[in-house]
């Protein structure tokens, strides 16, 4: 079953003591008990507060406040009209914002992988800088670049007099041009990542049979680089899908905030305070996430065969 | 012929060249007029349309650093006063007839902000380690579904989560201290610590600690002078992404945090009610903020793929 010899003997090894194994427990507990008070009971308790109607702002007093009800949240949820908006508002978000991080992030990685010279390092160096701020900081740094008055963008890009941040027409654009001025340099990181994987020979055997710059591409670079680029994929979607901190920085939870379903949910769990509501809505997005991850990991998985 | 051929290339390599330049130009502004905008003066950051040109002043880094109020006209500073006071309070006056009365909230929240990043990172470095060699060297039961569940928790949107979590802690009465915000970026950073430590202690040949064991080590000997030293460069990569990510964090710090433990992120856009009208101010908050991360971004920028892949891409 096993023959690798090496892992063999560690596994011998491993087994030689108790000792071992009460070192194991020690060395491994530690984690597994923070993640499961942390992160597990949360989301459990969270789960049991979805079929109530509880309200943090009250007193608890069980059979009253929480009260269970049932699917009732969900239901109310579901067929909220006002809830299609923000679905639609947040998958508009989700296309366009990792849209175009991907053809950036990726025309950006495919200039790079093309030339050396001097400074190319610090130049990259440069463009990953957004990708580790804070999102938050990130937003009210763009806040102050939109302002009609005070900010630069509109003056640059000779647009007059557009507010980014609180005319419902252009906020969520706002956000979005913010978002991928950030996330960017996640994709290009990437592509560089499995561009400079693919083996200079195959270009070179192309090279000899003379083949167009476009078959080498679509031949030779895409189905290499096709796996990392779902990863980012991936990781970029399940990330817009649940964006909060730009908007909060650039636009605030106010009415004129686009309608993100994220930003719902704090307003609903924290400023009017209904709690169970909150669950419930928190539960549908994870569905929600989880079940177009699981579509793209599919995706990956056949892609890797 | 060949000749011509490398003139050619020679071209179109200058002009992608030329476009890099371009875009990294183009992709600083934001940043640029952020700087800008945290050196202009008073009167400078007044102007529509903003101006490019400006005499650099710090004031406005003074300005988010303290409390200020106005002076009333009829109790205007003499000039005998004006002479005493200090540079700072000379500069503040001259800017916006404004007297400093004491320090702002920014230096206690900035406090905040270290105390509780370096405190996570080091529970997480710690706890990550010891179970990411525990997951490395030792034949565990369910081991992969183990590690695909650690994994699996770093997922959860935190919006998600954040009610049950804020309902525990408020049950703890602890809403507003910095062992909350600590224990919750520990458990959101320690997922990513197993999985990208894992990787490199793997990269450890298991012989070394074998030899030193037949020598007479015990296991956790052998773990403390034999792995311990050979991963300091993983251990070291691992430790600067979970200052960034605790740095940065804002939604659990929104929540969970109030006078007492509040960090940047969560006072900064709080405060830009206040600041409102000041925009230099405001530039000159977010500006100070965003250096460690920059710092440490181009410390990092190696182990940077490998990072934002939880190890899985090693390069």
């Amino acid at each position: 079953m096993n023959n690798n010899p090496r892992k063999k003997r560690a596994e011998n090894m491993a087994y030689r003591s108790m000792k071992d194994t009460t070192l194991l427990r020690i060395f491994v507990l530690p984690v597994i008990i923070l993640l499961i008070v942390m992160n597990v009971f949360p989301l459990f308790w969270s789960l049991v507060l979805s079929f109530s109607d509880y309200s943090a702002k009250k007193t608890t007093n069980w059979g009253v406040n929480p009260e269970m009800i049932g699917t009732e949240n969900y239901s109310q949820i579901l067929s909220d009209p006002k809830m299609w908006n923000r679905f639609i508002t947040t998958a508009k978000f989700v296309l366009l914002s990792v849209g175009l991080q991907m053809i950036l992030g990726f025309g950006i990685a495919l200039l790079l992988h093309q030339v050396k010279f001097f400074g190319k390092g610090f130049l990259t160096t440069l463009l990953i800088l957004p990708m580790t701020m804070s999102p938050v900081i990130v937003g009210i740094m763009w806040k102050l670049f939109y302002n009609p008055n005070y900010g630069m963008f509109n003056m640059l890009l000779g647009l007059g007099k557009i507010d980014w941040t609180t005319d419902p027409n252009f906020n969520l654009f706002g956000v979005v041009i913010a978002d991928v001025w950030m996330w960017t340099p996640f994709v290009m990181l990437l592509s560089i990542a499995g561009l400079s994987a693919v083996p200079q020979y195959l270009y070179e055997a192309a090279e000899i049979d003379r083949a167009s710059w476009w078959y080498k591409f679509s031949r030779i670079t895409m189905p290499m680089v096709y796996p990392l680029l779902l990863v980012a994929l991936i990781f970029r979607t399940m990330e817009a899908f649940k964006i909060f901190d730009v908007v909060m920085g650039i636009t605030g939870r106010g009415t004129t905030a686009p309608q993100l379903l994220s930003m719902y949910l704090y307003n609903v769990g924290f400023v009017t305070w209904q709690t169970s509501y909150g669950s419930a809505l928190g539960y549908i997005m994870l569905i929600m996430i989880i079940a177009i991850t699981s579509i793209f990991i599919k995706y990956l998985n056949r892609a890797k065969q | 012929m060949g000749e011509i051929v490398k003139k050619k290339r020679n071209i179109r390599r200058y002009f992608v060249i030329f476009i890099i330049v371009i875009l990294t130009v183009v992709y600083m502004v934001p940043l640029l007029y952020i700087v800008n905008t945290s050196f202009k003066s008073w009167s400078d950051v007044q102007q529509v349309p903003p101006t490019f040109t400006f005499k650099p002043s710090i004031a406005a880094y003074i300005r988010i650093f303290t409390a200020r109020v106005v002076y009333s006209s009829g109790n205007q500073p003499t000039q005998e006063e004006i002479d005493q006071m200090k540079w700072y309070e000379r500069l503040v006056y001259e800017e916006t007839g404004e007297k400093i009365v004491r320090m702002g909230d920014l230096p206690r929240r900035y406090l905040n902000s270290v105390v509780i990043a370096v405190a996570s990172t080091v529970l997480t470095i710690i706890l990550g380690t010891i179970a990411a060699y525990g997951f490395s060297r030792f034949k565990i039961r369910g081991k992969d579904d183990l590690l695909f569940f650690i994994l699996s928790t770093r997922m959860l949107p935190p919006v998600v989560v954040i009610i049950p979590v804020f309902l525990m802690f408020r049950t703890l009465n602890m809403t507003d201290s910095h062992l909350t915000l600590i224990l919750l970026y520990t458990a959101f950073n320690v997922s990513f610590a197993v999985w990208v430590l894992k990787g490199f202690i793997d990269e450890i040949p298991i012989e070394y600690e074998e030899a030193a064991m037949v020598d007479g080590y015990t296991r956790f000997q052998a773990f403390r002078k034999i792995v311990l030293p050979q991963a300091t460069t993983g251990i070291a990569a691992t430790a600067v992404f979970c200052f960034i990510f605790a740095w940065n964090e804002y939604a659990f710090a929104l929540v969970l945090s109030r006078r007492v433990s509040q960090t940047v992120p969560a006072w900064l856009p709080y405060q830009m009610g206040v600041l409102g009208y000041d925009w230099a101010a405001a530039a000159a908050g977010t500006f100070l903020f965003l250096i460690p991360a920059m710092i440490f971004t181009i410390i990092l920028r190696n182990h940077l793929v490998r990072g934002i892949t939880f190890g899985a891409i090693r390069k």
